[in-house]
């Protein structure tokens, strides 16, 4: 595996980590750079998601380099049962790096083993979504100015949001304590808490989602709650309102707190949350630029 | 000892030269053949099963005649015959007994509980990672899944 590849978050050190953030802050201020003229990148994204493929393509055009690929596997060679490994080994002929999305857990692994070009996942299945994760880290360093033993609430579907799994393994490094708030069906798993355990990384886990918890956070990590996630469609009714950020709920809340979400939120934080100065779900977004142009910049050494 | 494993426990005709793998789980036992490919070997391969044991109540075993295995080899087996005693004989006597141990890092044997894992979806070879040998939990590299003893699907 070419050790320039990013498949999943703890491929990354504490002291890899620190130096993407600080790299993503230099394209923030700098956006436009030529640094990957003559440099082609390909984006084969095997399950579709615009949002994240242009956001990845918008890093490489302003960073001068081109973009092959496709963004819909419908339209690919893998419709026409091309395996994986034949599809990465003909673009690797083509790329000087592959971003991938795949709808299978393992594919961006798999394809680090059958070429020596990086591959950056951006999305396996349920698995991982690395600069998803990078981009939250990001968001954190630079709305509390540090990353070091912050209250971290995480809110909604904590067990198959693989989102905040990440993020959990990612702030293992900086000391958090973390607040689980989820329904029964939803709680974090074990294996996760366990990580936290053995880490000596305190957890509270609650079902009740109010006022008193967020006066403890200093980052607010909302997530979707999916009605198929339940198996019992009464207990989804019961609740799917109890998980909902309204904006009275914030004013009791630290003056630091900022509100984060991957996106896109259906109703989980109310419209009147969006022009609190606390909200930040939007910015993040637009942050995870800065991040996959440090990561693809770092990954093909050119940074 | 010798002479009471040869005449005392060993149920079937005595080997001059090769391996011995006994203490087998019976219902286990030809899964192992085949994780050993034994049926593609030209060698003189003797299997028992059903056979009785003070330890297990039945057990099976295999006698290949002029084969010796490599370590890497015979831990295949480790998964389904943990307690499997290899013994190595020489002119009719037991030169080597070996306990089989689960590597830390092994290939096939064991199919992803994923069903969306890339292993179950393409033409490659499935890998895993021990956490921990008891009880058992593999981790599955690609999908990141980890797989304990009860979930176990064998290829
Ligand atoms: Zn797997």
């Amino acid at each position: 595996m070419s050790y320039s590849s990013l498949v999943s978050i703890t491929d990354y050190s504490k002291e890899q980590m620190l130096h993407i953030l600080k790299l993503a802050a230099g394209f923030e201020a700098n956006p436009n750079q030529d640094i990957l003229q003559g440099k082609v990148a390909a984006t084969l994204f095997f399950e579709p998601s615009t949002r994240t493929r242009l956001s990845f393509e918008t890093a490489i055009n302003r960073l001068g380099g081109r973009v092959i690929g496709f963004s819909d596997a419908s339209t690919s060679s893998s419709t026409k049962g091309e395996t994986l490994k034949d599809t990465i080994k003909m673009v690797s002929n083509y790329a000087d790096i592959i971003i991938m999305r795949h709808f299978l857990e393992g594919a961006a692994r798999y394809a680090t083993e059958v070429t020596d070009i990086p591959i950056i996942n951006a999305g396996d299945g349920a698995n991982q979504h690395p600069t998803q994760t990078m981009l939250d880290l990001y968001s954190i360093q630079k709305t509390q100015g540090r990353l070091d033993k912050l209250n971290i609430v995480m809110v909604g579907d904590l067990k198959y949001g693989r989102t905040v799994h990440s993020l959990l393994m990612a702030l293992m490094h900086f000391s958090p304590t973390f607040y689980f708030i989820a329904p029964e069906e939803l709680l974090m798993p074990n294996e996760y808490k366990l990580i936290c355990q053995k880490n000596n990384i305190p957890y509270y886990e609650d079902s009740n989602f109010g006022p008193e918890i967020i006066e403890q956070a200093d980052i607010l990590y909302m997530t979707r709650i999916q009605k198929e996630r339940f198996t019992d469609l009464v207990e989804y009714e019961k609740v799917k309102n109890l998980y909902i950020l309204h904006n009275y709920m914030l004013e009791k809340s630290r003056d630091n707190l900022r509100i984060l979400h991957p996106l896109p939120r259906v109703n989980e934080i109310s419209q009147d949350v969006d022009e609190n100065p606390k909200a930040y779900y939007f910015e993040q977004a637009r942050n995870g630029l800065y991040v996959r142009q440090a990561i693809i910049s770092h990954a093909l050494g050119l940074v | 000892m010798n002479t009471k494993y040869i005449k005392g426990e060993l149920q079937v005709k005595a080997l001059e030269n090769g391996t011995v793998i006994d203490h087998i789980p019976a219902n286990k036992l030809f899964k192992v053949v085949e994780i050993l490919q034994l049926e593609q070997i030209p060698n003189e391969v003797t299997i028992g099963n059903n056979l009785a044991s003070k330890r297990m109540g039945v057990k099976g075993i295999i006698k290949i005649a002029d084969r010796f295995f490599e370590e890497k080899e015979i831990n295949r087996i480790a998964l389904l015959a943990p307690n499997a005693k290899i013994n190595i004989i020489r002119d009719y006597e037991v030169t080597e007994k070996k306990i089989i141990e689960l590597p830390d890092h092994f290939k096939g044997i064991v199919k992803c509980v994923n069903p969306k894992c890339i292993t179950n979806n393409e033409a490659m070879e499935s890998r895993y990672t021990v956490l921990s040998k008891t009880p058992l939990v593999l981790k599955c590299p690609y999908c990141e899944r980890e797989i304990r003893e009860e979930e176990l699907q064998l290829l």
